[in-house]
């Protein structure tokens, strides 16, 4: 019976809106609260360790004494420091390298596990184990491969098989550190590569292989003209962030050479570890850090024009 | 230009049998149109023909020679897909030249064929404009002219219109088949859309579950139809198919209502069958109670009740009554179908 009378009131009220809730429909303020979160992670987290690493490129503290303001005397004296350039050619030979290993071999998993293959499902799952195994580890696993005594490899060679008199030579010298750790670094990387590239080429249509194959291509000229212009843009994703995470990588080479022998595989980072935090020398430390800026800068470049959307990917006509 | 033939082909997918047993015959430049509802295996049987599938059973020849083990590459034979499969990275001119760029043809004589094709699609203006940049019957236009530069033997089509609007189908269908009989090309059109089969075929395949129902010319299975399915199928509005018995005073319906039968009738004709269009207004016709009325302009199409039975009629005249009027319809009996008790057509 109320509800009759009540109907005809209910209809009428508009709910009056409060100062707060005015405010809230206020599209500058909505996007201001919004953001807010956002913004002060990315500037406690991002942005302040940044600055504050630049800053101390610039001057001279070490561990226990606040420094003072030198200008670019960091960055002048590791001009004249070998280890210095060193390193430098060390990390783009690694990156270099290591990438084009992924790359090569991560794409022909991918391109072997989109086919018909028994045992599919499990196969993918195994590609998967490098990439879940904590890096530490496998760096650990590695070690143990590499050594000069117990190497399992030598074992294998030396022992078993008696193709070889002496222990093989992984990480004393120079140039087969340098290529050990790079083969370790291709072993790890792999699954990322394989399993993104495996999910670009699926989502190339079917009908498309089928329509080059009634126009008479090949295996090789269907890859060619077919897959690879399809998965250029992923693959351009794909390794600007391999590059990024391989120029910066840290852990496995710390874990298997620390940067020996003679300072002979020292990467950036690790260098600016060694010098920043061992040695103590904040300064330099983030000096030796800051200079990877300007190659992580040229790799995003590369992302940004690589992907930069291709006109064939475009919706309206422009052109 | 080829024949195609198909003999007694099967195809399972696993253990679960697609194909049994099609035959089809296709004679040097005929435009065959298979039809058949949803699933019936119409795309399968044009997928075994360019080899995208292969064959479980039978033979399939292209101008006489077994293609079983052909790959499809080598049957020298071009398919329009149901969504195009346009390379899009490519523009309309690289989409067309591709097979050439494949062969290796010089590149004064692709851009001569591209350029051919183009004219004869309307397609001038477009050639450096990607597949993303096109409309629907642009994007079928390149499908085609993807196809005709090859020069084919055949010329596969998988519901090639389904994606367009109605105008435009209408308008395609009329270039496909002009374009067909200017190339003389054999070719094999999937659809199932009956009206397109109609107008575009020399010959129409009537599938359904796998086999082939009946085929032969559009007319031919219009005025003669095999069987119910056909029957059913062939011609919009579909043909009455009233279940009933042959007694002595006529055809007796299911629903109560009497037919009157055409002289020397078999006695066996468990379905009498009429087509909409060939029932007449008649002052000593059946009586009908007037269900629903859809006037097209041209014609009215009635939806009557004779006894309990559901009959539609399409008539010339304009008829105004409303539901639940009576009416009187006259059947033409020299166009009635009688169907025996298994379906098949009876001779008359
Ligand atoms: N790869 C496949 N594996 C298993 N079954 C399949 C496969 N492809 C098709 N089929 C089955 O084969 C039957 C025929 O399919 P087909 O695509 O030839 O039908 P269609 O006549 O072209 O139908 P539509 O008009 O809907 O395109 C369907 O029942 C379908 O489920
Ligand atoms: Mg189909």
């Amino acid at each position: 019976m109320s509800a009759t009378t009540a109907a005809p009131v209910w209809t009428k009220m508009r709910p009056k809106q409060g100062a707060l809730s005015r405010l809230f429909d206020w599209k500058p303020f909505l996007a201001f609260v919004c953001l807010l979160p956002a913004v002060g992670l990315l500037m406690t987290f991002l942005t302040y360790p940044l600055g504050l690493g630049i800053w101390l490129a610039f001057t001279d503290t070490t561990i226990g004494r606040e420094g003072i303001w030198v200008g670019l005397e960091n960055f002048i004296w590791l001009m004249d420091d070998p280890i210095f350039w060193s390193a430098v050619f060390y990390s783009v030979f690694y990156t270099g390298v290591a990438t084009i290993g992924k790359f090569a071999l991560g794409l022909w998993l991918a391109l072997l596990l989109n086919q018909h293959v028994p045992f599919k499902s499990m196969l993918r799952a195994i590609i998967l184990l490098p990439w879940i195994v904590p890096t530490v580890l496998s760096a650990i696993a590695f070690w143990w491969i590499y050594d000069p005594q117990f190497s399992i490899i030598s074992y294998v060679l030396v022992d078993a098989l008696g193709w070889r008199d002496t222990n093989v030579d992984f990480i004393n010298t120079a140039w087969p550190a340098r290529w050990s750790l790079i083969a370790a670094n291709i072993w790890r990387g792999i699954p990322f590569v394989a399993i993104t590239l495996l999910a670009g080429l699926q989502t190339i249509p079917p009908s498309l292989y089928e329509a080059a194959l009634l126009d008479g291509a090949s295996g090789w000229q269907r890859f060619r003209h077919i897959t690879f212009p399809m998965l250029l843009p992923i693959l351009a994703i794909v390794m600007t962030f391999s590059i990024i995470f391989t120029f910066t990588d840290f852990q496995l080479v710390y874990a298997i050479t620390r940067g020996g022998p003679v300072n002979s595989t020292h990467l950036l980072a690790t260098l600016a570890f060694q010098r920043g935090i061992q040695g103590g020398q904040l300064g330099e430390g983030a000096a030796i850090a800051v200079s990877m800026i300007p190659f992580l800068v040229f790799a995003t470049l590369f992302s940004y024009y690589g992907l930069a959307r291709r006109k064939w990917q475009q919706g309206e006509g422009n052109d | 230009m080829a024949t195609v033939s198909v003999r007694q082909a099967l195809k399972s997918f696993g253990t679960t049998r697609i194909l049994h047993g099609v035959d089809v015959e296709i004679a040097d430049g005929e435009f065959v149109v298979l039809v058949g509802p949803s699933g019936c295996g119409k795309s399968t049987l044009l997928r075994m023909i360019a080899g995208l599938e292969n064959i479980s059973g039978g033979e399939i020849a292209i101008d006489g020679r077994v293609v079983n083990n052909v790959p499809p590459k080598d049957r020298d034979i071009a398919m329009v897909f149901q969504n195009y499969a346009l390379y899009p990275h490519m523009t309309v001119r690289q989409n067309m030249a591709f097979s050439m760029k494949l062969a290796k043809a010089p590149p004064a004589i692709m851009e001569e064929e591209v350029q051919r094709a183009a004219k004869i699609l309307g397609l001038d203006a477009l050639l450096d404009r990607y597949p993303r940049q096109l409309s629907g019957g642009q994007r079928q236009r390149v499908a085609m002219g993807r196809a005709i530069v090859r020069h084919p033997q055949v010329f596969l089509f998988d519901e090639p219109l389904s994606n367009l609007d109605a105008k435009l189908r209408v308008q395609m269908r009329s270039e496909i088949r002009e374009l067909q009989q200017r190339l003389g090309t054999t070719t094999i059109y999937v659809t199932h859309d009956q009206i397109e089969a109609m107008t575009m075929a020399d010959q129409i395949v009537v599938m359904n579950g796998g086999r082939i129902e009946q085929a032969g010319a559009p007319l031919a299975l219009y005025d003669k139809p095999a069987n119910l399915f056909v029957a059913g199928f062939i011609g919009s509005p579909a043909m009455n198919l009233l279940p009933g018995k042959v007694t002595p005073e006529g055809f007796r319906l299911e629903g109560g209502a009497l037919l009157p039968l055409p002289p020397g009738a078999p006695a066996n004709a468990a379905t009498y069958g009429i087509r909409p269009e060939h029932m007449s207004l008649a002052e000593d016709g059946v009586e009908g109670i007037i269900v629903l009325v859809e006037p097209t302009g041209s014609e009215t199409q009635v939806t009557m009740r004779l006894g309990e039975t559901v009959v539609t009629g399409a008539f010339r005249e304009r008829v105004q009554g409303r539901p639940g009027a009576t009416l009187r319809v006259m059947p033409d009996l020299s166009l009635v179908h009688l169907f025996g008790p298994d379906g098949g057509r009876l001779p008359s």
